[in-house]
């Protein structure tokens, strides 16, 4: 731990996030977003749903496909159970590499590759799942290992009984100034908690449930999720719930002030604004 | 009055431009050759560990007959076009012959009956496409590794190659001709077998009469349908464009167990 250094306006900084923080940080940012992006391109290939081991092509939990219309245009289609909706645009039928109107599950600006390559979409995918595995675990074993996971990120049973009151502050975009504002609050401890220990392992245990080889070793574990179809099913409602929480992060980022959010997971060094109770 | 629809219209415009700037150099990193080398190192990463974790023995998982799929897929080529193919259909492949040759001591040419005398073996297992789908079938034919025991591998044997009756792509030079290969290893896995029935009865066309691969722990592509003539080889780099598979050729990984 670095000594806090005084800063101009009196404000004071304090050393926030170590190394190895940091660097996993960036280095999850650049994989969650390369994952994303080539995990569309793959569900293109196959934009349906099961659950269970195996599809029923005639019953998909969702789907994503396209029909004919009356006019002879291709209209999109996003099939939630029973209910179908009209999605042309975005969902089914999108904008294709001349605008015209081209039949795929998402658009072009969604997918990596932005044409449609299957091959290629599950290049970057792997390469990225390594990537983010060997990062994840290097930054658990040392988050683990150092006491640091456990001082951070587990709430205190204090922050805990407070939840609400956090909640409501959050919502009226009023955070924590001062001395509050050297640790993680109750909300953020819960939120990276469960990206950190449970989205992303969620995404790496159903994405290697998956494969048909580690099935054949470990099909206990395909089984435990429901099946191959559930682990895909789960694969991208997990992915979903790590946008929302991005999208949030990255809100919460900008609404805090993005440039000392952005320097203290740079540099490590956060800015204290003078705590107006205490002076 | 006009001027927030002016900066509206402003910030819509640069976030378009600043969205294909980006939609471009993305493109212009993920068509780079060496950025895909670069990326198929994973590739060997994920093939070496599973050799280490799963292993060679390793069975992939057999379902209860309950557990098969009334509506299994077929995918790719449903009903090879060429003459010569149609008129061994039109035969019920009573004149189809298997060839196994190459890097062997003994070539064979295998008829229907002689491969369904050959010793066998009956699976029920799940069928994996790389598209993301799944689907469960019974499947019975000829074990491989017993039939490349008899054709006598010669120790150079690396790769067994299966060379298929259909096109895939229409081209003058024949690579557009379906083939795959996979590991010598993988040729002896006690469920690796040529299905020549599924789900109890004759293999029908739509999933490669008379015979098809089963490699039961990689995906469906590598499974080839409609295979005509097997070959023990060195190495795949002369055989279609050299990446080792029709599908491989056009940019899909050769380990396909993920």
């Amino acid at each position: 731990m670095r000594a806090d250094q005084p800063a101009s306006g009196g404000r004071l900084l304090v050393y926030r996030h170590p190394a190895f923080v940091r660097v996993a940080h960036w280095i999850n940012a650049l994989s969650v977003a390369v994952l994303l992006l080539s995990g569309l391109q793959i569900l293109c290939a196959h934009p349906a749903f099961y659950w269970g081991d195996v599809a029923r092509f005639a019953h998909p939990a969702a789907a994503i496909s396209s029909r004919q219309a009356d006019n002879g245009d291709p209209l999109g289609i996003l099939t939630l159970g029973r209910f179908k909706f009209d999605t042309t645009g975005v969902l089914g039928v999108s904008k294709g590499p001349d605008d015209q109107r081209q039949v795929r599950a998402f658009p072009r600006w969604a997918t990596l590759p932005a044409e449609l390559d299957l091959g290629a979409g599950r290049r970057w995918h792997f390469f990225f799942a390594w990537l983010l595995a060997l990062n994840g675990a290097a930054y658990l074993a040392l988050g683990l290992i150092g006491g640091r996971l456990k001082r951070e990120l587990i709430p205190t049973g204090r922050q805990l009984a407070g939840v609400w009151a956090t909640l409501r502050d959050h919502l009226r975009l009023r955070f924590p100034h001062g001395e509050e504002a050297r640790r993680y609050n109750v909300l953020q401890k819960l939120a990276y908690l469960s990206v950190v220990l449970g989205l992303l392992p969620l995404m790496v245990f159903t994405g290697l449930c998956m494969s048909p080889a580690l099935d054949a070793r470990f099909h206990v574990l395909t089984m435990l999720v429901g099946g191959r179809q559930s682990a895909r099913t789960l694969h991208f409602l997990a992915a979903g719930a790590i946008v929302m929480f991005a999208l949030v992060h990255i809100g919460m980022v900008l609404a805090a002030g993005p440039l000392n959010q952005l320097r203290s997971m740079t540099t490590g060094w956060f800015a204290l604004k003078p705590d107006r109770t205490s002076s | 009055m006009t001027a927030p629809l002016d900066r509206r219209a402003w910030l819509r415009g640069a976030l378009a431009t600043t969205v294909s700037v980006l939609a471009a150099a993305c493109d212009r990193v993920a068509g780079s050759p060496r950025v895909n080398s670069t990326l198929e190192g994973a590739e060997t990463l994920t093939r070496s560990s599973h050799g280490l974790i799963v292993g060679r023995a390793a069975l992939a998982r057999e379902y209860p007959a309950s557990a098969i799929s009334p509506d299994f897929r077929a995918n790719g080529t449903t009903n090879p076009d060429s003459e010569a193919y149609q008129a061994l259909a039109s035969g019920q492949f009573r004149d189809w012959r298997l060839e196994i040759g190459g890097l062997v001591d003994t070539p064979l040419s295998l008829s229907l009956a002689d491969l369904q005398a050959a010793p066998a073996r009956s699976q029920i297992t799940r069928h994996d496409c790389v598209e993301g789908w799944s689907s469960i079938a019974q499947w019975r034919g000829a074990r491989l590794g017993p039939l490349l025991q008899r054709a006598r591998l010669k120790p150079q044997a690396r790769y067994i190659a299966f060379f298929c009756a259909d096109a895939l792509e229409l081209t003058l030079d024949g690579t557009g001709d379906y083939y795959e290969t996979i590991a010598v290893a993988d040729a002896f896995h006690p469920q690796t077998i040529l299905a020549y029935e599924m789900n109890g009865r004759p293999l029908p066309v739509a999933h490669g009469a008379p015979i098809r691969l089963r490699l039961e722990r990689q995906l469906g592509y590598k499974m080839a349908k409609y295979v005509m003539r097997i070959e023990a080889i060195a190495d795949f780099s002369k055989l279609g464009r050299g990446k080792g598979g029709y599908w491989e050729d056009r940019g899909y990984q050769w380990y396909a167990g993920i």
